[in-house]
Formats: structure tokens, sequence, C-alpha cells
């Protein structure tokens, strides 16, 4: 009874597969169903909502086409050629290796800051959001109603309002121009936890942890064992949410720092942007498109990547709100 | 006891707090540890002996030409630090200023500060007054308008750094190609404006989508006094007086009949637009052939520079457009060495080093000299470029003010004075809004104003 032999494992997994095949076997049937509703799917299929959709893609793959074209180009030729098809030599390269080199390298600096914004910023956000959200979700504590209250309050309350409280206080403890300036405010990620707390009502069964409390685990130990495990959908949804966030934060850095070498890719572009209305600046729109491209790129891939969680998580959100 | 605790450690965080804020309050020197740099006031004696001991100070600039004379200056007083810092330009400079100045800490000791936004930081005592360190010697040093700028409600509040007397840069090439001559007054400029224009839809005289800095400057041109400030908080703002309207009756057939390419400035299409002919004339100030040298190199060849026209043939006016100025803020616990670097920089070895880094600069004595004007731009196609400017940083029409609170004035000039040019309706009516929404924030921020 105790042992039990692969054999007597055979049994049960035969049977998995025949559930398996059981599920697969209903699909035909299913699609039997489906085809004539599918057919009416081919009726309803508007030419004019195709022709909007497709104005909308050209709508948002423009800029990133111009972009593209524009980083192909010297100063001379982007100046002096028509915008949307490229012109001259190819100057990718060429622009890409004087974008990293300008200025002693500084664009590598600003890069090596966003990412460190990113990586403590929006991971601390997630981490953040995930404790509160799933403490909100599955314990009861006299408040619970007012901190609900004030999260969903401070989901409406948009960063940028708080930009100037926030330095004029951070500026009394001496964290203005500091990376705590910009770290500090990312870790706090009202809709994610939010997110969260939603998510977790759902995929974290009660009677999981209580089973887990029987068994004598903590409650620390079942949030990292367990909880975590079956939260991790809608983590990740959370942390593309809080990694879009802060790697686009432009205002927030802008106001808490004034050194250049503490920028972000966002403000820091925007100094060699502004470069060309200064006396004597050298105009270096070239660059500035380049590392436009440059910096984009990170974030088009995490999202490609992970763009289904994020469609998921979305779901998720909108369903139990 | 455990809420004992917490009481008493709350009565702690209070008497803090209420300490930062008396600091905050009373002058800040009181609060600082007392040393010989923070002194308020000092003569030029203690001036250089401060520069001989070991110290840092930070200078707020976006000019690329600081950084040299900061160079030079730490080569000759080596005990001395000094980090120049791009905090941004303009307007993105003062957000910040303005912010560490509430916060009462994070301020630079040294801060680069356009002419039109002295005020509004002088008259908020946020600078060092540098008649206290007996800068007010140097007037004779710099020219007339520039030195006007910077001296506010009997302060002195900064040095000046370059100035901008306004002058016409006009495409040779095109002018040629309609046989027009060079205008010498508006209504010669305007018919040549139509002319372009009429020959080449395509083709402006010149861009204008509606920009506070050009607006005000022409005014000033035209003889007005829109704003006065006096005992430093009754002002008065007058944007429809004799000055205002000369130049709105001269300028409103251009915005009108689109004879203006409403293309924004400094934007690369702007700059695309002024090398491929489509613009062809450019009413700015003298700082600019630096940036026709950098930015417009398409074109090289083709630019001259004549005086700005005037209303009446044969007068002679300008008006200055941009320029900086350099001060030294009240937080900055090392006055002594910031008034010394601010002296270096604007008014002695410094100024030759941004000269050749592209600014033109105010003092006089590097206005006459030989070698300035005797400059041939090769961009220029050989001109001498200079002999026009300083001749035109002489006709500045002398008694011009900036508003205590300018920056935010120009900030809503698009909101207001924009709408005209948007519509192509009256610019008199935008500058009456302009008027209107500034005198209200005026009022707001405790100002007397009477608005006319």
């Amino acid at each position: 009874m105790a042992l039990t032999t692969p054999e007597s494992l055979t049994p049960a997994s035969t049977a998995v597969r025949e559930t398996t095949a059981a599920t697969r076997s209903t699909s035909p049937r299913r699609s039997r169903y489906a085809r004539p509703s599918a057919g009416s799917q081919h009726k309803r299929k508007s030419v004019l909502l195709t022709a909007v959709m497709v104005v909308f893609l050209i709508y948002s793959l423009l800029p990133l086409f111009w972009l593209f074209v524009g980083s192909t180009k010297t100063q001379a030729s982007l100046l002096n050629s028509f915008g949307l098809w490229f012109s001259g030599d190819f100057a990718l390269f060429d622009n890409i290796a004087q974008t990293l080199t300008y200025d002693g390298g500084v664009f590598v600096r600003w890069l090596g800051n966003t990412l460190l914004y990113v990586v403590i910023g929006a991971g601390g956000a997630t981490f953040l959001a995930a404790l509160g959200g799933y403490g909100l979700a599955k314990f009861n504590f006299p408040g619970k109603k007012a901190v609900f209250a004030v999260v969903l309050g401070a989901v409406a309350i948009p960063g940028t309002a708080l930009a100037v409280p926030t330095f004029l206080m951070f500026s009394q403890l001496g964290l203005t121009n500091t990376p705590w300036a910009v770290i500090l405010p990312s870790l706090i990620s009202p809709f994610g936890l939010y997110l969260i707390w939603t998510y977790a009502l759902d995929s974290v069964p009660t009677e999981v942890l209580e089973a887990a409390r029987m068994d004598g685990a903590g409650e620390i130990r079942t949030f990292f064992t367990i909880s975590l495990r079956l939260l991790a959908p809608g983590l990740v949804t959370v942390l593309l949410f809080s990694i879009v966030g802060t790697w686009n934060n432009y205002f927030l850095p802008l106001i808490m720092l004034s050194e250049p070498t503490w920028y972000p890719l966002t403000v820091g572009l925007n100094q060699w942007n502004q470069q060309a209305q200064t006396v004597g600046g050298d105009v270096i729109y070239n660059l500035v498109i380049t590392g436009s491209l440059i910096t984009i790129i990170p974030i088009v891939v995490a999202f490609l990547f992970l763009q289904r969680y994020w469609q998921s998580g979305l779901a998720a959100g909108s369903v139990k709100a | 006891m455990k809420s004992t605790h917490r009481t008493a450690r709350r009565v702690g965080r209070t008497v803090a707090a209420m300490v930062t804020g008396l600091c905050l309050v009373g002058s800040l020197a009181a609060c600082a540890p007392g040393s010989a740099g923070g002194a308020k006031t000092g003569t030029a004696d203690d001036i250089a002996a401060a520069l001989q001991e070991k110290s840092t100070i930070t200078v707020w600039s976006w000019g690329t030409p600081v950084q040299a004379a900061a160079d030079a200056f730490q080569e000759e007083y080596p005990n001395v630090t000094v980090k120049v810092v791009n905090a941004g330009t303009g307007s993105a400079e003062y957000t910040k200023l303005q912010n560490a100045i509430k916060a009462g800490s994070g301020a630079p000791d040294v801060a680069q500060i356009e002419y039109y936004a002295l005020p509004q930081f002088a008259l908020s005592d946020s600078l060092a007054d540098l008649n206290d360190f007996g800068f007010a010697e140097l007037e004779d040093e710099f020219t007339a308008s520039t030195w006007g700028n910077v001296s506010i409600d009997g302060g002195l509040y900064a040095l000046p750094q370059d100035s901008g007397p306004m002058a016409m840069f006009y495409n040779k090439a095109v002018f040629d190609e309609y046989s027009i001559a060079v205008p010498t007054t508006w209504a010669e400029y305007t018919a040549a404006a139509a002319t372009i224009h009429a020959a080449d839809p395509s083709r402006y005289i010149s861009s204008d989508s509606g920009d506070a800095g050009f607006a005000t400057s022409m005014i000033w041109q035209a003889g007005g006094h829109p704003y006065t400030t006096e005992n430093g908080t009754d002002v008065t703002i007058d944007l429809q007086d004799a000055g205002a309207k000369e130049w709105t009756e001269m300028w409103n057939p251009m915005v009108q009949d689109g004879l203006v390419s409403p293309i924004v400035g400094w934007t690369d299409e702007w700059y695309k637009a002024l090398g491929d002919g489509t613009i062809s004339t450019l009413l700015t100030g003298a700082w600019m052939p630096a940036n026709f040298e950098s930015g417009i190199t398409e074109s090289a060849g083709d630019w001259r520079v004549a005086p700005l026209p005037t209303y009446e043939a044969g007068e002679a006016a300008s008006a200055e457009n941009g320029g900086s100025s350099v001060a030294v803020l009240e937080q900055s616990t090392n006055k002594l060495v910031a008034a010394g670097f601010v002296e270096y920089l604007n008014a002695g070895p410094g100024v030759q080093l941004q000269i050749d880094g592209g600014s033109f600069p105010s003092t006089v004595a590097d206005l006459e000299s030989e070698g300035f004007l005797g400059y041939e731009s090769e961009y220029f196609g050989g001109q001498k470029i200079n002999e026009v400017l300083v001749q035109a940083a002489k006709d500045v029409v002398p008694g011009w003010s900036y508003l205590p609170f300018q920056v935010y004035s120009n900030s809503i000039f698009a909101d207001t004075v924009g709408q005209s040019y948007e519509n192509k309706t009256d610019l008199n009516t935008g500058l009456q809004g302009w008027q209107d929404e500034t005198a209200a924030y005026g009022v707001e921020q405790g100002f007397t104003v009477n608005s006319k």
C-alpha cells in the first residue's frame, strides 16, 4: 500500500491522459457548434472598423518609423531631406557610436541610471505592492476599509501633482539631487497594490492558506512559498506597469535632480535637445533621435515578451473591479 | 510608557521643525556655522583672501563657454573647486531654482539667469546684492542697456554675462533672387515680406508663432515701456502704450495676411527652414552668429547682418533680445568666493574665454576692441558682422524693465497672445488678455498691480 511502484502509477497517469484526450475530443464537437458563429463573425467583419484599425496602426507606427529613419541620417541630412524616407549615407551605426561617446559617454551613464531606477524602483514597487495587496486581501484587521479608501484615493492622484510637495519634503530630508529622490517615490504604486489585492482575492484560495497554517507554516513562509507563486501572473503585470512608468518617468527626476550625472535617459535626452537653443551650443538632433531610439528598444522588447501577462493582468483588474 | 515615549518624540520633532522654520524665516547666516566665507558683504581684499582658501562652489549654467572659464579660474585659484552644472536651460533651470529657494536648501552658489527672469529672483530677495561686494564701480565696464537690466530697484543683483542687441540677419541669396533691397524701415520690411511670399508661397520673410521674448523686445524697440516696478511691489502694466500699439500696427498685417511662417522657433523644422531658404530673415539678438555656424550649415555664406529696421527712415533703434546675467544666490554659504567667480567670469579673464566660445559680450572694452570689431566672419561671407552688432548695442532704446513675475507671465503668452497668432486676429486683443491674466497673477502673489 505504502509502496507505489511505477506500474501502480500508470493507471492514474493513463487516466490523466484519457482526460486530456477527452477534453481534446470535445473540442472538435465544440468547434462544430462554433462554426456557424464563426460564419456570423465573418459576416460581421466590418470594412469600416478594419479601416479605422489600419489608421490607428499607421498612427501608432509612423512615429516609430520616423524615429528609425531619422536615426539613420547625419545632422545635415536630417535637416535637408524628407523626414519619412532614407536619404544620404546610412549613418545609423555612426550615430549610435557618437551617441554612446558624446560628452564623455554621458548617455551610457544615463542608461545606467535609468536601469538602476527601474530595477530598484519598479522591482521594489512590485514587491511592496505584493506584500500590501496580499495582506489586504487575505487578512482582516480594524481600519481595513480606511486603508482601502486611502489606496483608492491615491490611485486618483497623478504623481505629477505630488512632485513639488515631495520635492519640498525631500529637500528637508536632504535627499534631493540624490538617486533616492527618484527611487523612493517610485516605490509607491497604489495602482499596483490595488491590482494585486483584487488578484489575490481570486487566485489565492483561503483554504490553501488554512491548510498551510494547519501544517505549521508561518505566515511569512506561506507568503513566499505558496502565495507569491500563485500571484505570479499578477506580479508580472504590476512589474510591467512599474517598469514602463519608471522608464518613462520625466517630471519627477526633472524636479528632483539638478546634476546631469544622476539624470535618467528621459531628462538627459531633453537636455541634449535643448542644447540647440543655447548660445554656441552644438546642435545634435541626430544624437537626440538616435538616443531616443536606443531608449525605447528595451521597453519595446520587454513589452513584446511579457504582453500576454499584461493582457491577462488587465483583464483580472477589470473583471474584479 | 509607550505613549509617553511617543509624545516625547513628537514634541522633539515639533521643536526641530520649528527651529528649521525659524532658520528659514530668519537670515540663513544666523543659523549657519559662522565662517568668513559666509560673510554677506566684503571688499575686494576680502574676496581675494577668500579665493586663497579651500572651498567649493556650485555654478548652474547651461552655456557651454562657462566651463572653459571655470577651468581657467581653478588654475588661477587652485584651492577653489568650481562645479559647473547644467541644471536645465532657461525656464527649466528657473523652476529648479524656485523650488530650491522655496525649500531653503539645494540652490547653487552662482546661477545663470536671463535678463527677463532676473527681477523675479532679485525682488524676492533670493539673490545677493552685489553692491555689498563693491561691484557698483564696475558700472562703466558694461553697456548701459545690460547694466540697466541687472540694476533693479536700487540693488545690483547680477553681472551681465552676454547681451543680445537685436539685428536683422538676412539670407542675401534669397534677397538677390527677388532683387529686394535690404529693408531699413519696417514699411520696406513688410513690403519685402509680401514680395517674397507672392513670388513663392512656400517662402516667408520670417517666422513668428508667438514668442513672448520677441514680442516684448519688439515693443521695447518701438519705444514702449509696458512694465514699471516701484518699491519692489508696485507694478504697472500697460501693454497698450504707444510703443506696443506701434508694433502691433506694423506686425498685425504680417500675422493676419500669413506673411510670417508659423514654424516654431528653435525646433528642427525651424533650423531646416533657415537652411533651405523657407525663412529668409531672422530678427534676433547678437548672440545668434554662433548658432548659425553650428546649426545652419546648409546656407553658410548666404547670410548677412543688417541693423534692425526702424519705424522712421534714418532713425536707429534696437532692443535687447535674450542674453543672460550671472548672480550669487542668497542661499550661498560662500558668497565671497561666489562673487569672486562672477567677477572673474563676467568682468575678468572669463569674458574673452566666453567670446572665444561664441558669446556676444556686454563689456564695453571688448565690444570696442579692434580685434572684435575687425573680425571677418567666413560664415557671413567675410562681413565684419560685429561692426553692425556693436552699433546695435549702442542703439538700444534705454529705460526698459521687465516684470518681477516675467517668467510666469511669459509662460502664459501662448494661451493669450498665442491665440491671436493662431486665429490670425488682432494682436492687441491678445495683448490685452495677456495683461489681464498677468495682472491677476501679480495680485495673487501679493503685488499691487496697476493694470492700465
